[in-house]
């Protein structure tokens, strides 16, 4: 340990009321003071924030993310809810949205996980040196005792010079003497140094937290006051680390060394063999859940029931009643591919349930725990396809929704990656609509059309991702995640999650499944498709040895891509024919939404390459393999 | 029984061995180190080695998962018996 300072320092009052009239949005709230949450992720501020601002919450997006912010109200204060974060700076969006909120808060309310406290205190004495009015909440105190950790918190307070409040938040212990601790909240101790290091810049940005910012070289908050972002961060976080090293030994006793049950869970998840198994137990129950119970049971009554006998045909009355009488319309609007009738029954009774069971799965691997743990096993493979370990979160997704799996990609920490991930969906990864079909179809064609799909199919995805690694310029983010302990989900806090996450993929995807649906409306009405169809029909022939209506098949996969699967269905083909029909469609242009969303997310250009490539690939791959197998 | 000190990349180590860190990369990935508790001269425990060399270190009850091309470029004295 590197620390000399013994005793705690002065504590000095610093003016915080600066604002800036070009800001973030937060800047349009008048007058109301704010608490904000902030920790590290997995430490349970959700709940503190439940019990805060109770059910009255607005939700909305930050701007160009996909990180959601959280506002309630507690008392005459605003509350917002962050992301989880290790520290306050600009590494990825979480972070840069949680900055954001930070810099504007009048209390920071920082939940600690007290079994990790090592990790935990750098937020903490960072926001303490940002100036802030800090409340540490102290969580997780039960399992401090189970095993017998002890923490001297009056000790811990004098050191931070924050108010310190030990709680139990699922067991909502310790809540109670909050809005006390809310009322006592004061700024904290910093070292001597950085305090004059802060006073020089204090001059030139006028608040604390943001000449700290400055210091650590933070680039958008420097440019926000016209200065250049100084290089002292290395020296500011070491010794930050070695103050909060130097706290923890002080005020810490953890002498048990028994390996907990969660420990050992968490090992076999990452480990090869017992991980392999206990992905494929998960995904076994996954696909339980959404490939039988919710694609199945619960959309054939969505779909058919809601979707195609009472409301298609309910809305069809209703327009034909109110439109003069025209066959362009009513075919647009409200005929078989009609806007109106298809597109909201394919978004509210088809995909709303997939979307809603495939981000339930995922937010109970979140907050498990699996789902670093997962990414930290598949670091190795997918680091050979350019990607990181973290890449598993948007290609499990794509089983789902390529479209929502496609705007996930923008977790990943750069553009090559997000390219690569985009392209891997987008070419390869068969979503939720599709996947029910081709299942259907392989199982009735036998074992060597399901091995020869599976092995060109794969084959296809790491050809995608090696060839893309070693195209494109720049390299890839490594891997370097925290492992949170593996704790039981809570069922309300994975309700949230999914209830915010469906919502805004809902808001973001849904109005390009009509612009989509209108684009292919169009192109019927007036004949284009037909046209592309009479094109295709040589190719899909000669080259793809399959009968001319597949041409159709594949053409309407365009509009929905389970329809170009379906269309299938009904054709006599050879087991091998379905191999070949299957691997062009799965390979085939995806659905007009992902595609449109594609081009949103990636670029127009970026976006065509990868559509054109999908037509050359589909038809090259499939023909080949038709060639040799047919 | 001590064994004899010796400097290797994070990425050679094998499970159950106590390392210090020596040099790991600067920038933002060094700043991301430390936010978590690691960095030059910390004691650490290699917890687990995958296959292909992603590792997983431990410190007190903090587990950090680095992927391969990262432990290749980070440097640990290999600590013995007497120096946990």
């Amino acid at each position: 340990m590197t620390m000399s300072d013994d005793t705690p320092m002065k504590n000095v009052n610093h003016v915080e009321k600066h604002r800036h009239a070009d800001l973030s949005f937060l800047e349009k709230r008048i007058g109301k003071p704010t608490i904000v949450l902030a920790g590290n992720p997995n430490v349970g501020k959700s709940i503190l924030f439940n019990e805060l601002s109770g059910m009255n919450v607005e939700v909305s997006n930050y701007p160009g993310t996909t990180v959601e912010i959280i506002k309630g109200h507690y008392g005459d204060y605003e509350v917002y809810d962050t992301p989880g974060i290790y520290g306050v700076s600009s590494f990825n969006d979480e972070e840069i949205v949680a900055r954001d909120i930070i810099l504007e808060a009048d209390l920071v309310i920082n939940v600690v996980d007290a079994t990790h406290l090592e990790r935990d205190l750098f937020l903490t004495q960072q926001l303490i040196d940002m100036g802030k009015k800090v409340v540490v909440l102290l969580n997780f105190m039960d399992e401090v005792k189970k095993h017998d950790i002890r923490i001297d918190i009056k000790k811990l307070s004098d050191f931070l010079g924050v108010e310190i409040q030990p709680v139990v938040a699922v067991k909502r212990t310790g809540f109670e003497n909050l809005p006390d601790a809310i009322k006592r909240a004061h700024e904290g101790i910093q070292r001597d140094e950085l305090h004059s290091l802060l006073h020089g810049m204090l001059k030139m940005v006028g608040s604390q937290a943001e000449a700290l910012l400055v210091l650590e070289g933070d680039a958008v908050v420097s440019a926000r006051h016209g200065v250049s972002p100084a290089n002292e961060r290395d020296e500011i976080y070491i010794e930050r680390r070695n103050r909060v090293n130097y706290i923890v030994n002080q005020i810490l006793n953890d002498t048990s060394t028994a390996t907990r049950f969660s420990e050992k869970l968490g090992l076999w998840a990452v480990r090869p063999i017992s991980g392999l198994l206990i992905f494929v137990l998960g995904m076994y129950l996954a696909y339980l859940f959404v490939g039988k119970f919710v694609a199945q049971d619960i959309v054939n009554f969505t779909e058919q029931e809601l979707g195609k006998n009472l409301w298609e045909p309910w809305i069809r009355g209703r327009i034909i009643s109110l439109l003069p009488e025209s066959p362009w319309w009513n075919s647009i609007l409200v005929g078989e591919f009609g806007v109106i009738t298809m597109t909201t029954t394919y978004l509210l009774f088809l995909l709303l349930p997939l979307v809603i069971a495939f981000y339930l799965v995922l937010s109970l691997m979140e907050d498990s725990g699996y789902l670093p743990r997962l990414a930290t096993m598949v670091d190795r493979l997918l680091s050979g396809l350019g990607l990181n370990g973290r890449a598993v979160i948007p290609l499990i997704l794509g089983f789902g929704c390529v479209t929502s799996a496609t705007i996930t990609t923008r977790l990943l920490s750069s553009e090559r990656e997000k390219t690569i991930a985009t392209a891997i969906l987008q070419f390869a990864i068969p979503c939720s609509a599709q996947l029910a079909v081709i299942a259907a179809l392989l199982a009735g064609a036998g074992f060597a059309p399901m091995f020869v799909y599976t092995v060109v199919i794969l084959a296809v995805l790491i050809s995608i991702g090696t060839i893309l690694n070693k195209v494109l310029k720049g390299e890839s983010a490594p891997l370097l995640l925290d492992l949170p302990p593996m704790r039981l989900p809570r069922l309300r806090n994975v309700v949230r999650k999914t209830a915010i996450r469906t919502f805004h993929f809902m808001k973001e995807a849904s109005g390009w499944f009509f612009v989509g649906a209108l684009a292919v409306g169009i192109a019927q009405s007036t004949g284009a498709l037909q046209f592309l169809e009479r094109m295709l029909i040589p190719l899909t022939t000669h080259w793809l040895q399959l009968p001319p209506e597949a041409a159709t098949a594949f053409i309407m996969g365009v509009v929905r891509r389970d329809f170009g699967a379906a269309g299938l269905y009904h054709m006599t083909l050879t087991p091998m024919q379905v191999t070949v029909a299957l691997i062009t469609i799965t390979l085939f242009v995806p659905c007009i939404a992902s595609l449109i969303v594609m081009m949103k997310e990636r670029g127009l250009k970026e976006g065509l390459i990868i559509w054109i490539g999908t037509w050359v690939a589909a038809f090259a791959i499939g023909g080949l393999v038709s060639q040799i197998v047919i | 029984m001590t064994p004899p000190k010796h400097t290797i990349p994070l990425f050679s180590s094998t499970a159950g061995q106590w390392l210090k860190i020596i040099s790991m990369p600067r920038g933002v990935l060094h700043a991301q180190f430390v936010r978590v508790g690691i960095g030059e001269g910390e004691k650490v425990r290699c917890l687990e080695r995958l296959p292909g060399g992603t590792i997983i270190i431990q410190k007190n009850r903090q587990q950090i998962a680095i992927g391969h091309q990262l432990a290749r470029k980070i440097i640990v004295l290999v600590l013995g018996d007497g120096e946990k």
